[in-house]
């Protein structure tokens, strides 16, 4: 058994366990939080929903190299909902792809991390992303080109709720099954809040897990803070559908691990200034 | 073009393995050749052009060439956002090919004309603009395609169209190649207008005008230097385009000649802005649309005031 670090300690660069997950999942929300709050930037409740999702894929899932961004056999991700990009810059930076002190360069003027993801000139992103509905489509590309060359790396989509309004969502959900991807997988954060309101009062998504099943996918539904449940789901050795992709529908809670922005459509928006960022970081150092 | 187009690229796909096809769910006769010889690099996504851009990126950032086939507008404007942040922002190797240029497929109606891609995709960063003139540039631009990295968008024709060019005429990729040399009025053209503007020229002899025309199949990246040198030693300079006037071969000609301080008199010959009128073959309207070979030679003949005149209502038509 380690010994007990403190949240903000540095995780070690290998693979994590299990148990070193949380921490993984509180530090990327605390970099976020900081990350908007400088640049008085939104979706600050979009990386919230996701950090567990976000620190099981890097912590222990994806076969990556942050020393070596490029290696051809890293598994591909894409995060699809290019909005929760302060989440997906703070793990890749927390994980090792690039100096911690480079978060300071998220959507400021002359910053290099833009406010949707961007692959240009940041270590450890494939793919650009920002418009909804174009993640599945390039992950499906991804994962036909490593069948073509029967190459073992996976790849890994992590999807909105709100972003299965797009038609072109369903056009790759139609196409990943019938060409047998079974190296694909889609993560959907399913925080039940889009744009404008609750999805259950804009487009109702339900039943959901039941589209994705009557797809092709081989569908699971889990709690998607719950660290043991998403790594049960989302590890290729623990669940290997024959021949098909899978699918997981994460149950979120957006702008989870704060007590006034959890499930509020606001923080879709807001900027965390002042004292409520305060209240946020007090609140997310006391958890962790 | 579209039959020298798939043979060309059956022939650099059976050296390279890294060509893959991928089509629309189109191409009926046309890719089964294709498919039958080289299953490992043919797929089929369906009726789904936003899936067929993203899914091509997708592979060619894996590692291989992608050509993505359909017709005019599906590949292009269907999925005009995919191209423009996953296949151009990721400088990915998709190479976007379409048939049916311009009127092609005149009795199909307006869905299937696509006469404004070329502007459309001229103004996306990082994508080369390719409108080949006869299948013999089809099938010497193809490989070198594949030669050059990053998106091209190709736009051909239909089948059955005829080699214009003289034997052993070499088509460089990014560099105007001449059909016929002349010395009173400069004919540039893009796509399948290159045989109606021999065809004007060979009329504009009775005129005792020579018209030299050039094929400028690659409308981006331009090649400014010649287009320049070309239009400098010509008093009149007449692009010729079945696409809208606005944002082709004329607007990429226009805007390097002025900013040169290049000024021949210079008109765009092209489809006037609206929508094209009419159905029919495509032959029918050119005719009706004011774009075929007597049309030209009648708006050549009205810039250099040679005989009689057509007045200005080709070159006026244009009002934005």
């Amino acid at each position: 058994m380690e010994r007990a670090r403190p949240a903000s300690e540095p995780l070690p660069s290998r693979r994590l366990t299990p148990d070193e997950l949380p921490q993984l999942a509180q530090q990327i929300r605390v970099a976020a939080l900081r990350m908007i709050s400088r640049a008085n930037a939104a979706h600050v409740g979009t990386v919230f929903s996701c950090a567990e999702l976000l620190a099981c894929l890097y912590g222990r899932i994806l076969r990556v190299r942050p020393d070596q961004p490029a290696w051809p056999g890293r598994d591909r991700f894409v995060m699809s909902k290019g909005h929760g990009s302060a989440g997906l810059y703070a793990a890749l930076a927390l994980r090792g792809f690039f100096p911690r002190e480079r978060l300071d360069e998220f959507s400021v003027d002359g910053g290099s991390l833009y406010g949707h993801v961007t692959h240009r000139g940041v270590p450890g992103v494939d793919v650009s992303t920002g418009a909804l509905g174009h993640g599945l489509a390039l992950a499906v590309g991804f994962a036909a080109g490593a069948m073509r060359q029967a190459a073992p790396w996976r790849v890994y989509a992590l999807l909105s709720d709100g972003e299965c309004d797009e038609g072109s969502t369903w056009e790759a959900a139609l196409l990943a099954p019938v060409w047998k991807q079974s190296n694909l997988t889609a993560v959907i954060d399913y925080n039940k809040i889009q744009s404008l309101g609750r999805v259950d009062e804009v487009v109702p998504l339900e039943p959901f897990a039941e589209k994705w099943k009557a797809f092709g996918w081989d569908t699971r539904e889990v709690d998607g803070h719950d660290i043991p449940g998403v790594l049960e789901a989302l590890d290729p050795e623990r669940w290997v559908p024959a021949n098909r992709p899978r699918c997981i529908i994460a149950h979120t809670i957006k702008g989870k691990g704060v007590s006034f922005m959890e499930d509020a459509l606001l923080w879709h928006y807001r900027t965390p200034k002042g004292e409520e960022y305060e209240r946020a970081l007090a609140e997310l150092e006391r958890s962790a | 073009m579209r039959t020298a187009f798939i043979r060309s690229l059956m022939e650099v796909a059976s050296q390279d393995p890294r060509i893959v096809l991928l089509t629309g769910d189109l191409g009926f006769a046309v890719l089964d050749e294709f498919r039958a010889k080289y299953p490992a690099q043919f797929y089929n996504v369906g009726v789904a052009e936003q899936n067929l851009a993203g899914v091509a990126t997708g592979l060619a950032l894996a590692g291989h060439v992608v050509f993505t086939y359909s017709i005019g507008n599906f590949p292009t404007l269907r999925c005009l956002e995919q191209l423009r942040n996953d296949v151009c922002y990721h400088n990915a190797d998709v190479k976007i090919v379409t048939v049916g240029g311009g009127l092609s497929y005149g009795t199909l109606g307006v869905s299937h004309f696509a006469t404004e891609d070329l502007a459309i995709l001229r103004a996306l960063p990082n994508v080369t603009v390719v409108a080949p003139g006869d299948p013999s540039e089809v099938a010497q631009l193809v490989p070198q395609i594949v030669g050059r990295p990053g998106p091209v968008y190709l736009r051909l024709g239909r089948a059955g169209e005829k080699v214009v060019h003289a034997p052993g005429v070499e088509v460089v990729l990014g560099r105007p190649t001449r059909a016929r040399a002349g010395s009173n009025v400069l004919l540039l053209t893009a796509g399948g207008m290159l045989p109606v503007a021999l065809e004007a020229a060979d009329l504009l002899e009775d005129d005792e005008l020579d018209a030299e025309v050039v094929s400028v199949h690659t409308l981006k990246p331009l090649d400014t230097e010649e287009i320049c040198a070309l239009a400098a030693r010509f008093p009149v300079v007449v692009t010729c385009e079945e696409h809208s006037a606005i944002g082709g071969l004329g607007g990429a000609v226009a805007e390097v000649l002025l900013e040169a301080g290049i000024a021949p008199t210079f008109r765009r010959f092209a489809l006037s802005p609206g929508f094209p009128a009419g159905v029919g073959s495509q032959e029918y309207l050119r005719k009706v649309n004011a774009l075929d070979a007597p049309a030209l030679q009648a708006l050549v003949l009205s810039l250099t005031g040679t005989r009689r005149s057509a007045g200005p209502r080709f070159a006026a038509r244009q009002s934005g």
